[in-house]
């Protein structure tokens, strides 16, 4: 296997691409818990919600170039706006309550929007073609490479460095990280931090959904595909450090090689793998690689 | 004494801020007792009373932060009771926290930028460079995380931080607290030219003499009461009040 150095090399890309295509899911539910401090059950649902209104737009505008961004674009703003609504109307009333009850109301997000998925589409299987500039491969040097999971492997970067940039050298970053520390002390400094609040949910909300509409292509569209991603998001802000977004990307590439390189080496094993490194990391550091010990401060 | 009506009466005598008669209950237990007091565009005032006697809950209720039970609180002849606590702050309206609550992981530019509020009609702006001038200390830290700061700097950065909201009135609570005597005199130093700048002050103090020095009138708290109101030069020289309430 080693002495193939083409079948390594695409099986370093298979896992980069598993890898950024996980991040772009695990960094909106490590920002939403790093300021809102809500394990948010229902990620993988706005996942789902993403991939599916990005293929009825499809539908609409028909294959194109065009077609996809809109198809990605459209399912981050009708998953942001629904996220706003929930927020506004629902969620935003048990902030000063206990952790349970928002943990079950995120819960029962899940089985709602699974349920309405179904009544919306159905509950067969879809598929979603690669945007037509990005079919087909790229010769890599060492061997081709289909061009969408290049893709994929370049767009996390991208958004871990946007993110990044937001958080660390934007005014609204700051603000964002100050709420995290203490939100009663910046609001009596002037902030609405409700509003804040329902950005970051919002946005969150909208980077699962438009994280679902890139992922179609290489995975199938149904409502089970949910529970798939969550588990892997989970997995990987927990052993990254929640709330932290480096953490995030550092564990989504953890899980993106042990994933592919274990199906290969580890056999049967490898189901089994991701939660014996997640122990392993967690008795070493409990609070993650990235994480702080003492982040815990209401 | 003139008749007048209740308009041009407060026309005429409209405070700056007016509490009054406010409760303030936590849980079952109530810890302010219809709390009234007042203050005038300009006036430093200060509350004294002994640790635990309900002046950070004063401050508290007047930011809106522990909203009071009953009562009023009139900004400019305005009802503010019970509004949140942003609204209060873009009003002008300045808290700093007796805890100091520094965002500890942003840098000290990063906890003034956060807290800029637009400037305000009739007084100078706050800007970095004007906070960083009054607090020489805070420019050298400016990249530091406020985390990582001595117990003095962060009591200039807290208020330094509040300055950036431009407030016409500043509820300062504790500000010696937890400080070396050096920085104690630095910091009422600042505190007079904050007071000479124009900005109006209601303080928080248990140590008397910074009060005697620094106020124009103080009110006495002892368990959620108001039980003196004075001039400082009046309760400097009522020895049974500060006896009673004030010395430990």
């Amino acid at each position: 296997m080693f002495a193939n150095p083409m079948i390594l090399f695409i099986q370093v890309m298979n896992s980069l691409s598993l890898a950024m295509n996980l991040f772009i899911i695990a960094a909106g539910l490590t920002l939403i818990f790093g300021v809102l401090r809500i394990v948010n059950f229902a990620h993988g649902a706005f996942y789902m919600v993403g991939a599916y209104v990005a293929l009825s737009i499809l539908r609409v505008t028909g294959d194109s170039n065009l077609g996809f961004l809109l198809g990605v674009l459209g399912a981050g703003a009708l998953m942001g706006a629904m996220a706003f609504v929930v927020e506004r109307g629902l969620l935003s009333r048990l902030y000063d309550k206990e952790h349970m009850l928002q943990l079950l109301f995120t819960f029962a997000l899940v089985l709602v929007i699974k349920d309405l998925v179904k009544m919306i589409w159905g509950s067969g299987q879809y598929s979603i073609g690669a945007p037509p500039f990005l079919r087909g491969a790229v010769n890599l040097g060492i061997s081709p490479y289909p061009k969408y999971a290049l893709f994929l492997c370049v767009m996390g970067p991208i958004i871990a460095v946007a993110i990044w940039f937001f958080m660390e050298r934007t005014r609204w970053g700051r603000i964002l990280r100050a709420a995290r520390e203490d939100r009663v002390m910046l609001n009596a400094l002037g902030t609405d931090v409700k509003l804040v609040y329902s950005g970051v949910f919002v946005t969150g909300a909208a980077l699962a959904a438009m994280g679902g509409a890139l992922a179609a292509p290489r995975s199938a569209v149904d409502p089970g595909m949910d529970s798939l991603v969550i588990i892997d998001a989970f997995i990987i802000v927990i052993i990254g450090g929640l709330g932290s977004l480096l953490g995030s990307f550092v564990g989504a590439l953890i899980l993106g090689f042990l994933t592919v390189m274990g199906s290969i080496y580890l056999k049967e094993w490898v189901i089994v793998a991701s939660y014996v490194m997640m122990v392993v990391i967690l008795l070493v550091r409990p609070w993650g690689l990235f994480g702080k010990a003492d982040e815990e401060r209401h | 004494m003139t008749m007048c009506s209740a308009s041009t009466w407060e026309g005429n005598e409209m405070s700056l801020l007016q509490v009054e008669a406010i409760n303030v209950c936590y849980g079952l237990s109530k810890v302010l007792h219809d709390v009234s007091l007042k203050i005038e565009t300009g006036e430093l005032v200060a509350l004294v009373g002994r640790n635990g006697v309900g002046k950070s809950t004063t401050m508290r209720a007047i930011m809106g932060i522990t909203p009071p039970a009953s009562g009023k609180i009139l900004w400019k002849g305005q009802p503010i009771t019970r509004r949140p606590s942003h609204l209060n702050a873009r009003a002008g309206l300045g808290y700093v926290p007796e805890e100091r609550r520094i965002f500890g992981s942003l840098t000290v530019w990063e906890n003034l930028d956060v807290a800029r509020l637009p400037p305000r009609e009739g007084l100078e702006p706050w800007t970095e460079d004007r906070v960083f001038a009054l607090f020489p200390d805070l420019e050298r830290f400016r990249n530091r995380p406020g985390g990582l700061l001595s117990g003095g700097q962060q009591q200039m950065l807290t208020i330094a931080r509040t300055l950036m909201g431009n407030p016409e009135l500043i509820l300062l609570d504790e500000p010696s607290e937890g400080v070396a005597p050096l920085i104690v005199a630095q910091i009422g130093e600042k505190i007079r030219e904050l007071r000479d700048a124009g900005v109006s002050i209601i303080m928080a103090e248990q140590n008397l003499d910074f009060v005697l020095n620094l106020s124009d009138r103080c009110y006495v708290l002892e368990k959620g009461v108001v039980v003196y109101h004075g001039t400082a030069a009046e309760l400097r020289d009522n020895k049974d009040v500060q006896n009673r309430y004030l010395h430990i």
